[in-house]
């Protein structure tokens, strides 16, 4: 079969080779989990707790707050010291149920509060995964249970898996695939059952071949599961260019993967549902990388959600000397981090520290109409009309030229020579969009 | 674990190696080898002409330029491409005024770089034509030894030319247009003809935007498009007419074709951003080469077929834009 793909794209430095030979490991619990109530896309949660509330490791602090929402877990059992504002990796404060951890506690495997999968009908294994906080775990953190749950005249007939973990540094889906391969798999088989498809496929990016390899030699025998290698290219990962290379099918603008039978999901969250079902605990810790040329053992790690980046980086050796930026998710994407208190959160990847020399300063120049950006838009947008409109601020302009197609990957900015912040731009110009207008 | 002094960016945090002044500065480098076959032609007057200018266009731009783009090569560029475009025996007064002309009203006036319309370096020689069009038209065969001027380098600033006893004749393109004599194509193809110091070699202007191309410095579809319109078009006239009109092949390699092709046309700046941009821009370029050296009064006409096609690049660009990714019809224009 010809290895199908989609068009544009980049092709930044993979960066991979500090951990992707990294078994994971399991992190000590930290003295103090932080736990923000807005972790996912919708509605934040409301907590459920008060100071001074004695929680076991797997206890619900936080209810889901409507159906675009998702309840929260203590990741450890301890005390709830407050529920206040706390610097959010997002960059803002936002309120948070912060949990002083019992060092006394083994942190035991309560009983469990997930039921087993084996005799759940589709509604009750999304009910189940709904209530264990289940959210994509790629980054945009979208409720599992509303993926799993499409409108009726939605005709699913294809999961897609998404493996290609195309941003640089990052191996948390790598090391998944490698190492809990029975897992993944597993969760396919929930995800199939609950959404009635008979069809999915695990597309995994071909730098990756002991994952793939992994992948295939569990693959059930009694469904319609496959592997298929992808093209090495940023963002491969990005949902409609996955749907667009593993089935060749264009989503419409402004729809969702739904509109064309296809449902996404990353494979760590797939990976995350069968956890859940396998131990009966909620989503309370995650597989993350923690890598850089800034953190003395890069490592790939199981972390409970909610603990600070100052912890996390001290269970990989501390930061070097060289280490000048701090970015939750890949490099393509992520934030950079002002605040060593900042927990990680249920979507968090990974955490990669730069250095100096990786962050070196560069010169901006004015934009000379080279087209590489162009070239490098993975939706075919003309970022270079686009950064001229928004320096200029006619953001309704903007609009015209579907800015709202932009998902800001970044491969604009990363292409530009002139180092024009295209895709920075872009970002502002959607907030400006979406506040409202001065009468 | 001490607090370190945290830097706050906007993402993406990786950039491509690629930055403007590296882009410029390989220009001037793959120009070095353009730069030496003039010097070999046409002796030290070449290098003369080609300092001359290169400096009009430095010191230009230092003076009412940016600091932050004097050194990003695109003056430097600016110039030789001036010279390469200028008759060798040239006053170096009239070339520095023309490297002067092309940073200043070719760039500067528009708001420097990347805002300029034409592109800077055809503009100065549009300039000096008018001004000096005798000067301009005047062409010392290559032959002689290095040191052997090829015309009144050092003449005075305006005063007339003192008339120096070289051998000029006519260009390829003269004597097709205005005597029906043909070339040998060798002549053309290594560059032993009377003409600018520029529109000598084909072969290794070819090599040198190979390199660029291979680099992705430049857009490899406007000297094809701009190649291949003239080809067929010339050839279309040819089989018409042979007596009169010249066949595909001698329209590619005389003149400033492969200069301006592959050199002119490809200034980032002032040719489309689209690929299908590129190849209308390339269309219009070789229909306006062919048009004016056939039709026109002049021989010579890449110099004019640029400039016009650079006026047209912004309504190239807006019905050219990209189909969006997931929509079914293309972009509309801002």
């Amino acid at each position: 079969m010809r290895l199908t793909d989609f068009r544009h794209g980049v092709h930044p430095p993979e960066l991979k080779s500090l951990t992707a030979g990294v078994p994971i490991r399991r992190m000590p619990f930290p003295d103090e989990i932080v736990i923000p109530l807005r972790q996912h896309t919708g509605k934040p949660a409301r907590a459920i707790v008060r100071p001074g509330d004695r929680v076991e490791r797997g206890d619900k602090v936080a209810e889901a707050d409507g159906n675009m929402s998702v309840p929260m877990h203590a990741s450890a059992a301890g005390t709830v010291r407050d529920v206040r504002l706390w610097p959010h990796p997002d960059g803002a404060y936002a309120p948070a149920i912060v949990i002083a951890v019992d060092p006394n506690s083994p942190q035991p495997h309560r009983p469990r509060t997930i039921p087993d999968w084996h005799g759940l009908a589709p509604k009750e294994l999304i009910e189940a995964i709904r209530q264990a906080g289940v959210v994509g775990l790629g980054g945009a953190a979208f409720p599992a249970h509303v993926k799993l749950s499409p409108p009726k005249d939605a005709h699913i007939d294809t999961l897609l898996i998404n493996g290609a973990e195309c941003e640089p540094y990052l191996t948390t889906d790598h090391r998944t695939m490698v190492e809990y391969p029975q897992r993944v798999q597993l969760g396919i088989r929930i995800m199939m059952r609950a959404l009635g498809v008979t069809r999915a496929v695990i597309g995994v990016e071909e730098n990756k071949p002991d994952a793939i390899e992994a992948l295939r030699a569990t693959l059930p025998k009694d469904l319609d599961v496959t592997v298929q290698a992808l093209h090495v290219k940023y963002p491969q990962g990005a949902e409609k260019m996955l749907i667009k290379s593993l089935l060749g099918r264009d989503v419409p603008s402004g729809k969702l993967p739904m509109h064309v039978g296809v449902i996404v999901q990353n494979v760590a969250s797939v990976a995350t549902i069968a956890e859940v079902f396998e131990t009966g605990l909620p989503l309370i810790e995650r597989i993350m990388t923690v890598t850089g040329h800034g953190v003395r053992r890069p490592a790939n790690l199981i972390v409970p959600v909610g603990t600070k980046t100052g912890d996390l980086l001290a269970a990989c050796g501390g930061l070097t000397p060289e280490a000048r930026e701090i970015v939750f998710g890949g490099p393509m994407m992520g934030n950079a981090q002002a605040d060593l208190d900042a927990p990680v959160i249920k979507g968090t990847t990974g955490v990669v520290v730069l250095t100096g020399a990786d962050v070196k300063p560069r010169a901006s120049y004015p934009c000379i109409s080279c087209g590489h950006c162009l070239d490098a838009c993975p939706v075919f947008l003309n970022p270079q009309l686009l950064g001229k409109l928004a320096m200029a601020e006619r953001y309704d302009d903007m609009t015209r030229q579907h800015l709202a197609d932009c998902m800001l990957c970044g491969s604009c900015s990363y292409t530009c020579p002139s180092n024009i912040p295209l895709s920075h731009l872009f970002a502002l110009a959607k907030a400006a969009l979406r506040k409202p207008k001065a009468a | 674990m001490t607090e370190p002094n945290l830097l706050i960016t906007a993402s993406p945090h990786l950039s491509a190696r690629d930055s403007t002044p590296k882009i410029m500065w390989h220009v001037v480098l793959s120009l070095v080898p353009v730069v030496a076959a003039a010097t070999y032609f046409f002796g030290v007057s070449a290098l003369l002409v080609l300092a001359a200018a290169t400096l009009g266009a430095v010191i230009t731009e230092a003076v009412f330029g940016t600091r932050r783009t004097l050194w990003d090569g695109s003056a430097a560029i600016t110039g030789i491409l001036l010279a390469l475009t200028l008759p060798p025996g040239l006053p170096m007064w009239m070339a520095f005024i023309g490297g002067a002309f092309a940073i200043g009203f070719g760039k500067l006036i528009f708001g420097g770089l990347g805002q300029n319309v034409f592109n800077p370096a055809l503009l100065g020689r549009a300039f000096l034509q008018a001004a000096f069009p005798v000067a301009l038209t005047t062409w010392p065969v290559p032959e002689g030894g290095f040191w052997e001027l090829k015309g009144d380098n050092f003449a005075f600033p305006f005063v007339s030319p003192h008339p120096i006893d070289v051998v000029t004749g006519a260009t390829p393109l003269g004597l097709m247009k205005f005597d029906q004599a043909g070339t040998e194509l060798w002549k053309l193809v290594l560059g032993v003809t009377g003409g600018s110091l520029g529109e000598t070699s084909g072969l290794l202007i070819l090599l040198c935007g190979g390199y660029l191309a291979a680099r992705n410095y430049l857009n490899w579809r406007i000297p094809i498009s701009i190649w291949l319109t003239v080809a067929v078009f010339a050839q279309i006239m040819h089989a018409i007419n042979p007596g009169r009109f010249p066949d595909g092949v001698f329209m590619l390699f005389s003149g400033g074709l492969m200069l301006g092709a592959v050199f002119m046309a490809t200034d980032l700046v002032t040719s489309p951003v689209t690929h299908l941009g590129c190849w209308l821009f390339g269309l219009g370029i070789g229909v306006l080469v062919v048009v004016i050296r056939i039709w026109g009064g002049l021989a010579e006409g890449v110099m004019y077929a640029i400039l016009l096609m650079n006026a047209m690049v912004p309504f190239i660009n807006r019905a050219t834009q990209p189909a969006v990714f997931g929509h079914a019809t293309r972009g509309t224009p801002a």
